[in-house]
């Protein structure tokens, strides 16, 4: 089943024309994902090159829908075009919206967030300023690289980027059934507990790997969800240990989050709740073997 | 970004917001003027990003030009939690009959901004929160519709306003809005927001973050870039578009992605435990594409800080192929050159990892150590910092 991505999704590309689109489509179609077109008005009619073939590039996300059946969007469009680029998936009503562009001022997520609560969250937004999704064998939406794990039974719900790169690596041979890469912005689209509660579900997914890292209390949250919601094994892992004080938290934002945002604070919590987390990436993946084994 | 409370100001002016006039110095000689053009009882107040001002004796009241000469002369240079004080602010004096706090900030856990705001303001509002949370009310705003009349007048009720001042502090609570808005701030706090004697409201004091994602469409913001009190190694990698931060270790890191960078911080601090206590000398992203010339410039900013006695670079290949990495670094000590004399230890994995590793055997430069894993390069790195220290 997967979660979130599976061999069902048909995905379009807004912004798909620009450099990093066409790079990361490029990737996307070579790791076996349907691409079903890309979005750009000014573009409209035309139809962008690759080598597994011609897309169609359409002049809204609607159009592009309506043509080709279209249920998830990957967004690499710049960070002055995004907010209204994420506002057009929302009104489309499409299913999955992943938002991979880094640098989106704070005030155009708060916005197009509160859309996307306002609208009935028909569309499940992934990001912004994430790696994407890749469910392996089934489906790829963003620019996590394929080539570094295989299908398999753990589930993985990650802040950042490389360190779920990193932690795919590290359990290449035992595979995965979601990567999730949720982003590291202060505001974001889907969460841990979104991401726990759907594995939780899926009955692909036998075991999770949860990677936080310094800042708000997304990890603690999660921890106090999977102390009453999860059965599932959970392995987790903390960056920041040693990491200075993060420059974007305000005097008065520390008192919304009250001690949280530490990752002493972070593993705390987990460990209270019966996760084991890892010192090091590589003592979380032992974990997870040992979890694995039996 | 943390603005000064002088910049602050000038944003809550810009958007109609009431304070008192005020003008910033660096030299007595311009506060003594300073008290002489505002021709009334004068407040000095020292300019640094930090709370406490008034307890350590950075804020003074000065009744004569004179006085204002002297109170500034005590101030300037004075060492406030470890930031000296280069900047002044002198400001027309207000008598005050009532202190409050207002705040508009980001609310992470609900994902939207939050209002806060108290009658009883003046002290930090930490301890307020703490020792009397009804006292403080917070407010979830909703960023598509914001703070119109309604909305302000639902805060200033939820703070428990005096009637007497109430219109006013919803004519500041919306104006304040316009600012946390239209500038793109992360927090924009009024504290203290008082009455006069005479009932007229106020800011006193004014507190600005903005957000540096939001830079491309203020171009004006450049003008609050703190160069001065910036660490100079800070200075010049973001000239370079490095993110870098310095710390106080000895060991220079270099990684792509925040997460793992984050993640080498702590795995070198607990390999150098067993290290003579070494510690990682920075933070340095060099992000997914990892160039030649990005690798040489963020080497060169590492290997210039005089605190640092190894380096790690510790790279995962996922989009960037270790290939390119390691002709970055290969590149970059050519660059480099002779007056290169600090041990590297590199960990490459991921994408090509196989020719990655080919080119830095080859190149077999004898400050280059090739190392497996990333806990055995933390290690590594960890003892030669400590070797060399």
């Amino acid at each position: 089943m997967a979660i979130f991505l599976d061999q069902n999704s048909r995905i379009i590309v807004q912004g798909m024309t620009g450099g990093e689109g066409m790079k990361h489509t490029a990737r996307m179609l070579a790791s076996g994902a349907t691409i079903v077109g890309g979005v750009n008005a000014r573009k409209a009619g035309t139809s962008a090159h690759f080598d597994s073939g011609d897309q169609p590039v359409f002049g809204s996300v609607k159009e592009a829908i309506d043509k080709t059946g279209a249920n998830v969007t990957v967004l690499f469009v710049p960070p002055p075009f995004a907010k209204d680029a994420v506002l057009e998936a929302i009104d489309s009503g499409i299913a999955l919206a992943v938002v991979i562009t880094e640098g989106i001022p704070v005030h155009d997520s708060a916005y197009f967030w509160a859309k996307a609560v306002a609208t009935g969250n028909k569309t499940r937004i992934i990001g912004p300023n994430c790696p994407g999704i890749i469910s392996p064998g089934k489906s790829n939406a963003g620019i996590i690289p394929a080539n570094i794990t295989k299908a398999g039974r753990i589930g993985l719900v990650s802040k950042s980027g490389t360190l779920t790169y990193q932690m795919m690596h590290e359990l290449r041979d035992l595979g995965f059934s979601t990567a999730i890469g949720i982003g590291g912005d202060p505001i974001i689209g889907t969460t841990h507990i979104d991401a726990l509660e759907a594995f939780q579900n899926d009955d692909e997914t036998d075991a999770i790997v949860m990677i936080g890292e310094i800042g708000g209390d997304a990890e603690e949250r999660a921890a106090a969800y999977i102390g009453t919601n999860v059965t599932k094994p959970v392995i987790g892992y903390v960056a920041g240990f040693t990491a200075p004080e993060g420059k974007t938290m305000g005097h008065a934002g520390a008192i919304v989050s009250g001690s949280a945002g530490t990752a002493a604070a972070k593993q705390e919590a987990l460990e209270a709740v019966g996760v084991k987390v890892g010192k090091t990436p590589s003592e979380a993946a032992r974990l997870m073997r040992e979890v694995i084994a039996g | 970004m943390d603005l000064y409370e002088y910049q602050a100001k000038e944003l809550f002016a810009t958007h109609g917001v009431p304070g008192t006039p005020g003008i910033v110095v660096t030299d007595v000689d311009a506060a003594e003027a300073a008290a002489v053009t505002l021709g009334t009882a004068v407040v000095v107040k020292a300019q640094v990003k930090v709370g406490g001002r008034g307890k350590a004796g950075g804020v003074k009241l000065a009744k004569t030009p004179a006085e204002a000469r002297e109170k500034a002369a005590g101030i300037l240079g004075l060492d406030i939690k470890g930031h000296i004080t280069k900047t002044i602010l002198v400001t027309t004096a207000s008598d005050i009959a009532e202190e409050y706090y207002v705040s508009y900030l980001l609310d992470r856990s609900n994902r939207t901004f939050l209002a806060m705001a108290s009658k009883d303001g003046g002290m930090e509002i930490e301890q307020l929160a703490v020792e009397r949370p009804e006292a403080l009310a917070k407010i979830s705003i909703d960023a598509v519709t914001g703070v119109d009349l309604a909305k302000a007048t639902e805060i200033a009720i939820a703070g428990r306003f005096p009637e007497d001042v109430r219109e006013q502090v919803i004519n500041v609570l919306i104006q304040l809005w316009e600012v946390f808005v239209a500038e793109d701030a992360t927090l924009v706090e009024v504290n203290p927001l008082v009455k006069t004697p005479d009932g007229i409201v106020l800011a006193l004091d004014g507190k600005v973050s903005l957000d540096e994602n939001a830079e491309f469409r203020h171009p004006d913001h450049e003008r609050f870039a703190d160069t001065a009190a910036q660490n100079p190694l800070e200075a010049r990698a973001k000239e370079k578009g490095l993110n870098y931060v310095k710390l106080d270790g000895q060991v220079g890191i270099i990684g792509n992605g925040a997460g793992l960078v984050m993640s080498t911080l702590d795995v070198v601090a607990y390999a150098g435990e067993a290290h003579n206590g070494v510690k990682p000398a920075n933070f340095l992203d060099i992000g997914g594409g990892a160039s030649a010339e990005v690798m040489a410039n963020g080497l060169d900013i590492i290997l210039s800080d005089p605190d640092v006695k190894s380096v790690f670079v510790n790279v995962f290949g996922g989009i960037t192929s270790c290939d390119a990495v390691a002709n970055g670094i290969v590149q970059a000590l050519k660059i480099l050159g002779d007056k290169e004399n600090k041990p590297l230890v590199v960990r490459l994995d991921g994408n090509n990892v196989a020719e990655g590793r080919r080119i830095l055997l080859e190149a077999a430069h004898p400050l280059v150590t090739l190392v497996e894993t990333m806990d055995e390069a933390a290690d590594k790195a960890a003892e030669l910092a400590a070797a060399a220290a």
